[in-house]
């Protein structure tokens, strides 16, 4: 072994797999028991990104697609940091976002609702955490949309987030959710995770000392990734 | 009461949801917003060894295509090397990102075939591919290997492959060799599960 061993995940923190009420994970969800596997190479490394791959526009949701100026919308600051389970710093990772425009629509050509396009948002954008872990985007706040489950759901206001950390491992997709939408009670997506808390941490909380005064509104929102394990003393096989 | 250990607990996992082209693909969403998306090239022209391509399909648990899927692909080079772990060709980067087509389902790419590489003991592990599913309706982004049907001495002797029990569903890892096409297809549920690991 040269590298170290990530912290087991915790099923019971993330979503279940088959969650009856987010109907479309009925036919998705495996129906075996996922086969535990003690982690080699192949899990414990992962790709890296480096400035050369982004620019520095990418994390600006407010400008990045701006065509006639800037687009409809609540201007927010979301930031924060990513942090692994021992709460160090995951510095100089990728971080990607996706969204719907402040009318609730994606810019996707599968997206049929009925709020319209702006044609000065494209809803997503990246970044590289800094050395510290810390990564800000600039955008506009999503609006609530309806979707196809029950006849009447309505997701709550979200972004997307992707996260690499260092191990293929610890890849994570999830989203964030807004503090104080009623809407988060009431999502089948949600509640297919178990536990209360883990639900609370996806709420990003309203961050008045991170605002830009007369600009933009901000939230805070840390992501936590699997950490490693600590060894102290080693496991010989027998006979050594 | 005792002590508090003060570890963090991992966000929880939330489905990429069917718009994760937005984010992650853009150009099949519909639109182009990035200098590059990331991902499009696994192996880079300097790249060492076979040149293949890896094609199918993904099911769900009733046989229908599942046409939303995105799946990360992360190799070691064909000398065995993961990058990070040694140096590899100028432009390798082991890691890409393959969508399948919205109409037909199928999805498919090109790289190099990967060495063997050392397993958690030592002991070799058979080349392979590591795969990583999100999707609409996948709550917790799932982790799957390929390997390759015309290896089949080295997969006989895989660490991980022989892990499975029930040689049916280990050949759900396998892809079928026809000269430098592999035909891989992964099933979510049913009969035909491909297996999913916990890693
Ligand atoms: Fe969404």
């Amino acid at each position: 072994m040269t590298a170290l061993d990530l912290i087991q995940r915790d099923r019971e923190w993330h979503p279940l797999a088959l969650a009856p009420d987010y109907k479309t994970s009925v036919v998705r969800s495996p129906r075996n028991a996922l086969l535990s596997l003690q982690s080699s190479d192949s899990e414990l490394t992962g790709p890296t990104f480096g400035h050369d791959d982004i620019d520095a526009i990418d994390n600006d949701l407010i400008r990045n697609y701006a065509k006639t100026g800037d687009p409809i919308g609540e201007r927010i600051i979301l930031h924060g940091r990513v942090l692994d389970e021992n709460a160090r710093p995951v510095p100089h990772t990728l971080v990607e976002i996706w969204q719907a425009n402040a009318g609730g629509r994606y810019r996707h050509k599968k997206d049929s609702y009925l709020a319209p396009i702006d044609p000065n948002f494209g809803g997503c954008g990246r970044t590289l955490t800094d050395a510290t872990g810390h990564y800000v985007f600039r955008t506009v706040k999503p609006g609530a949309y309806p979707w196809r489950n029950w006849v009447n759901n309505w997701r709550p206001a979200h972004i997307h987030i992707s996260v690499f950390g260092t191990a293929f491992a610890q890849r994570l997709i999830t989203q964030m959710y807004f503090e104080g939408d009623p809407l988060i009670a009431r999502c089948p997506i949600l509640k297919s995770i178990p536990d209360q808390r883990a639900i609370d941490q996806l709420v990003a909380a309203l961050d008045l000392n991170a605002t830009v005064p007369l600009d933009s509104i901000a939230y805070k929102f840390d992501i936590v990734l699997r950490g490693h394990r600590s060894t102290y003393f080693e496991n010989r096989p027998e006979g050594n | 009461m005792v002590q508090s250990l003060h570890y963090l607990k991992e966000s929880a996992s939330q489905t990429a949801g069917p718009y994760v082209h937005i984010g992650l693909a853009p150009g099949a969403a519909g639109f182009d917003i990035y200098r590059q998306e990331l991902g499009r090239d696994i192996a880079g022209p300097n790249a060492q060894g076979e040149r293949i391509t890896v094609t199918g399909q993904v099911t769900d648990g009733v046989g229908a295509l599942v046409k939303d899927v995105l799946i990360e692909v992360w190799q070691a080079n064909a000398a065995g090397i993961y990058p990070g772990k040694g140096t590899v060709e100028n432009g390798f980067r082991g890691w890409g990102r393959v969508i399948s087509d919205f109409d037909t389902g199928v999805f498919s790419f090109e790289t190099v075939k990967p060495g063997a590489v050392a397993g958690r003991d030592g002991r070799m592990m058979a080349p392979h591919l590591n795969l990583w599913l999100v999707a609409r309706g996948i709550n917790v982004g799932l982790n799957t290997r390929m390997y390759f049907g015309d290896e089949a001495a080295a997969n006989t002797t895989d660490p991980v492959l022989n892990l499975i029990e029930n040689a049916h569903r280990r050949e759900t890892l396998v892809a079928r060799a026809d000269g430098d096409v592999y035909h891989f297809d992964i099933c979510l549920q049913g009969d035909d599960e491909t297996v999913f690991f916990d890693i």
